[in-house]
């Protein structure tokens, strides 16, 4: 059985082969329709995220599946003491198939070794995200036509923004990436992640400025400073108005650069960018639907 | 001053100087009720100074444990006064219950019942990450 926990879990082929299927899907989404007929979805919110989760529904009920869970902890037996791996059984016994986020990292890792269904992570604290990164993935692809050469700049809070760790390894795969890491000294990537690129030889360089980065950017993707991820509330006030990507300094960025961002933003991208071509954040967040169709028929072996 | 040699027993060698105690610990050696030496700062030609630790009985160890805190040591085996075998180690890919994770955003945090597990992440460097959280332990 197939999970996905992490998006290295998948090789360059399998990201390949389910980029290509949502890009089918997206064409012809009447052919899918059925596909999931009689397939019940759960999905097991530990931690709230009304959009994964919407779109993880979304992605179901448009392949004619059905959906059970609970939208947060509170709702669930977690508040009882229950463990994962008994929430994970019991919820086998109903679901075909089951999309879990929680706030420990680890916790879907430790549901798949108990699971007679396969297991989606869906956000597991500042660790994986990997159905973000299939869906930055996909966007990258419809936007750019392809994943070489491409010098990608990550801003914001790289330290705890597991889009970025998830999408900055998955991106490592393709030849000739650079990378540009633009974040204050607080929120720079974690080691482990700086000695993989090293590792790798990777091109990568480290700033704190936004607007020098900005005119050698192909993809700009933009994070939010995220206060459920500090411990201290100063040290998130001081921070997050760090780097907010304002129409001058955007004005410095290839015509052609793409805008990412995971969302939900709070004020690191103003409204006056949403109308500015490069901007892809919302075409990312219908992107995220197909490439959640794509994931889902692949685990339940639908093709 | 002397230690006289073993007849059947265990000789853990090569011990990088001022482990042997860490080793003693956690290898639960206090339980037994057999002849233990532990010598310290022995003088050694492939170290300079090295530990050594001595049992006076034949017992399985757990070479996980030995391998992770001092990779470089060497076990040798003695049986009826004679070298039977001599282990060289090497890291282990999987350890189980000897290292704890510090992430407090980890699973294992909260859920204390699930068995602590470590997978060898770069042998060159000697970093172990936690196999749920992935977060580093580097031995020194």
């Amino acid at each position: 059985m197939q999970h996905l926990i992490d998006i290295m879990d998948m090789t360059v082929e399998e990201v390949d082969q389910l980029i290509l299927k949502a890009e089918d899907i997206i064409a012809n989404p009447a052919a899918y329709a059925e596909k999931c007929r009689g397939k019940k979805l759960a999905t097991l919110f530990f931690e709230p995220s009304t959009r994964t989760r919407l779109s993880f529904e979304a992605a179901m009920y448009e392949l004619g599946g059905h959906v059970l869970g609970f939208a947060d902890a509170n709702s669930s037996s977690a508040t009882k003491g229950e463990t994962v791996a008994d929430t994970i059984r019991v919820v086998g016994c109903y679901a075909d198939i089951i999309a879990m986020r929680h706030p420990k990292e680890g916790a879907p890792l430790v549901a798949t070794q108990v699971a007679n269904v396969p297991i989606i992570n869906a956000g597991d604290g500042g660790h994986n995200h990997p159905t973000q990164t299939l869906t930055d993935l996909l966007t990258i692809h419809r936007e750019k036509g392809t994943y070489e050469g491409l010098t990608i700049g990550f801003c914001g809070d790289l330290k705890f923004g597991r889009t970025v760790h998830s999408l900055l390894q998955a991106m490592c795969r393709y030849p000739n990436t650079k990378f540009v890491l633009i974040a204050p000294d607080e929120l720079k990537i974690p080691g482990y992640l700086r000695d993989k690129l090293d590792k790798l030889n990777i091109p990568y360089t480290e700033t704190p400025d936004l607007e020098s980065a900005m005119p050698e950017l192909d993809v700009l993707y933009m994070t939010r400073v995220q206060q459920e991820r500090f411990f201290n509330e100063a040290d998130y006030v001081r921070l997050k108005d760090t780097y907010i990507l304002t129409p001058e300094k955007l004005s410095k960025a290839k015509s052609d650069m793409i805008i990412l961002h995971p969302l939900p933003r709070v004020n690191e991208i103003p409204r006056a960018i949403d109308d500015d071509p490069r901007a892809c954040y919302f075409k990312q967040v219908l992107n995220g639907k197909y490439a959640r169709m794509a994931l889902i028929m692949k685990l339940l072996g639908i093709s | 001053m002397i230690v006289t040699p073993i007849t059947d027993g265990i000789v853990i060698d090569h011990i990088t100087c001022g482990k042997a105690m860490e080793l003693y610990k956690i290898l639960n050696l206090d339980e037994l009720d057999c002849t233990i030496a532990i010598l310290r700062n022995v003088q050694s030609q492939k170290l300079g100074r090295k530990d050594i630790i001595k049992i006076d009985r034949v017992l399985d160890l757990n070479y996980d444990v030995i391998s992770c805190i001092d990779p470089g040591i060497t076990v040798n085996i003695i049986k009826d006064g004679k070298l039977l075998k001599r282990k060289h180690l090497e890291l282990p890919e999987r350890i189980e219950g000897i290292f704890k994770c510090k992430n407090p955003r980890c699973i294992t945090s909260v859920e204390h019942e699930l068995p602590q597990v470590f997978k060898l992440t770069d042998r060159e460097t000697r970093v172990y990450s936690c196999e749920y959280c992935e977060t580093p332990v580097k031995k020194k």
